[in-house]
């Protein structure tokens, strides 16, 4: 067949699939009432015609022409879309403590490289009143001793920062804390020794702070103040730290994939822990900011709170969604 | 086979085969410093506006400053296909299968930037991007996405002008196809080239020899 018949044959096809892609191009508010499920059938003609038109050597503007229909069909065709409501309920319910609980070796791994160095440090701190000065410098020990001296009217804040609000802190929070856990899951890109090193440094921080404060004698402050967003903020790092070593494993070990498709595989598990790892922190960072910083609370009621939060986390990552896990 | 161009081809569920242009790392660069200078201006209004509210205007600034440091591109990639830097570049980003850009691909090729800036402005994605054949970042590869041009319409009805005239000789596909080519790109090209190219392949010159091959190309097209 000469092109020329090809196209007064085929143009009204191609025409009435152009009308259908440019209406569904708009948003839905501005879009004419459309036949949508005409789009399947006219796509599958649209790639038959785009097939003959390659295989019959027609001239290229012609190819180009039919090649760049199709390939709107292809991406109003095969987009995914859904209630994003609903995909948050799932996602909370079973998807993100599923993940978690499929990856629980990634999981105890980067647990064990926070709670291991931190409790070294710690006790090496509380044992040793100098030992903190290996790790901080002598302004930041300063510093730190000043947020949680019993002296001081609004424990956990630094002196630049005693006339923050609560909700300037929540704030601050947000910003400081998911990041660190976005950073600790990135660095795991390469070949997981980021996410490694900054495990361990935070497990030494933390430790060592917790250990001087404790010899200091500041329980009474330090230990009522983390007492209350500990669980979702330690846990939250341990989970971005495993999301971040199924990064460095998908390079290191593909296992029979090929490293990319390793590595595309562990991402997208990963960015479930990730998500769920921030939406802890977010919940960590209003706790810290309303909760953790009010001192007219008795320290038994902060602890008992603490216990509940711990316990609830615990039973909420081990069994919600169990039996749902499809994958 | 050697590719010359940086055109990604796979094939649909459709047995059809698509073809991406991909982007290389000059015009995504340049798409980077605009969505910059777009972020800190933004920022710089936010700041002006929120942070004489004393400390409640702290605490927000701080909240849209790490919603715009993580979710930028995430929130225009998905709702838009890309930021809008990329678009004033003429840049989408697409799953490596062609398909728009969803949540989870947007959030892992974003939040893996910081590996790609790692050391110093993108520097390992820089890296990555050459190493690799469709101009993929880290992220992009974990992502499995590329960032890839989109296509301004295409042509389409290109009349020939000329006299249908009878080929001499049998010609093969590619050579008939050349023709056609020939003949749609004629409009396009400077009138002195047309002749040039008219003249490789008939002995007249001139504007008669541009009639006689697009004579042909008609021939090809609708047969006399």
């Amino acid at each position: 067949m000469k092109q020329q018949q090809f196209i007064e044959q085929q143009r009204p096809l191609w025409d009435s699939f152009r009308q259908l892609a440019d209406e569904l191009d708009k948003p839905p508010r501005r879009r004419a009432a459309v036949e949508l499920e005409r789009l399947p059938e006219l796509y599958r003609r649209l790639c038959a015609d785009y097939a003959l038109a390659r295989h019959r050597h027609y001239s290229t503007g012609l190819v180009d022409e039919l090649h760049d229909l199709v390939q709107r069909g292809h991406r109003l065709l095969y987009q995914r879309k859904s209630f994003w409501l609903w995909r948050m309920v799932a996602f909370l319910w079973s998807g993100f403590p599923n993940t978690l609980r499929r990856h629980q070796r990634a999981f105890w791994l980067a647990t064990f490289l926070f709670y291991g160095p931190a409790l070294a440090m710690g006790l090496a701190c509380y044992l040793d009143p100098d030992f903190i000065y290996t790790i901080l410098d002598p302004f930041e020990v300063a510093s730190m001793e000043f947020m949680y001296d019993p002296a001081n009217p609004l424990p956990g804040r630094s002196e630049d920062r005693a006339s923050a609000t609560d909700f300037s802190m929540f704030g601050y929070y947000i910003w400081n804390n998911i990041g660190i856990g976005f950073r600790t899951f990135a660095s795991g890109m390469l070949a997981g020794v980021g996410t490694v090193l900054l495990l361990l440094f935070n497990g030494v921080v933390i430790g060592g702070v917790a250990g001087h404060l404790t010899q200091l004698g500041f329980s009474a402050t330090f230990w009522t103040f983390v007492a209350g967003h500990s669980a979702f903020e330690l846990t939250a790092i341990c989970i971005s730290g495993a999301a971040g070593l199924l990064l460095g494993k998908a390079i290191i070990a593909p296992g029979r994939r090929t490293r990319g498709e390793a590595l595309k595989w562990a991402a997208l598990e990963a960015v479930t822990l990730v998500l769920g790892a921030a939406l802890l922190l977010l919940g960590a960072a209003f706790i810290e900011a309303f909760w953790s910083s009010n001192g007219a609370v008795a320290p038994a009621v902060k602890y008992a709170v603490s216990a509940a939060m711990w316990t609830a986390l615990i039973l909420y990552l081990g069994l919600a969604g169990r039996g749902r896990d499809a994958a | 086979m050697l590719q010359l161009d940086t055109v990604h081809t796979f094939e649909t569920p459709e047995g059809v085969d698509l073809g991406l242009r991909v982007a290389g790392p000059v015009p995504r660069a340049l798409a980077f410093v605009l969505d910059t200078l777009i972020r800190y201006a933004v920022l710089f209004v936010l700041s002006m506006i929120l942070l004489p509210l004393a400390e409640l205007g702290i605490g927000a600034f701080l909240i849209l400053l790490f919603l715009m440091e993580w979710f930028y591109p995430v929130l225009f990639e998905v709702t838009r296909g890309a930021t809008p830097g990329k678009k004033a570049m003429g840049l989408t980003v697409v799953h490596d299968n062609g398909t728009p850009i969803g949540w989870p691909a947007s959030l892992i090729r974003n939040l893996l930037r910081v590996v790609d800036f790692f050391p110093l402005f993108y520097g390992i994605g820089l890296l990555s991007m050459l190493i690799n054949r469709r101009f993929q970042r880290l992220g992009d590869l974990a992502a499995g996405t590329l960032v890839v041009y989109t296509e301004a319409a295409r042509r389409t009805d290109v009349t020939i002008e000329a006299e249908a005239r009878a080929l001499p000789v049998p010609l093969a596909v590619e050579e008939q196809r050349a023709l056609l080519d020939f003949a749609e790109r004629s409009t396009t090209l400077a009138p002195g080239r047309v002749e040039e190219l008219a003249e490789i392949i008939t002995d007249e010159h001139g504007p008669a020899a541009v009639q006689t091959v697009l004579g042909y190309a008609r021939w090809l097209e609708r047969g006399r």
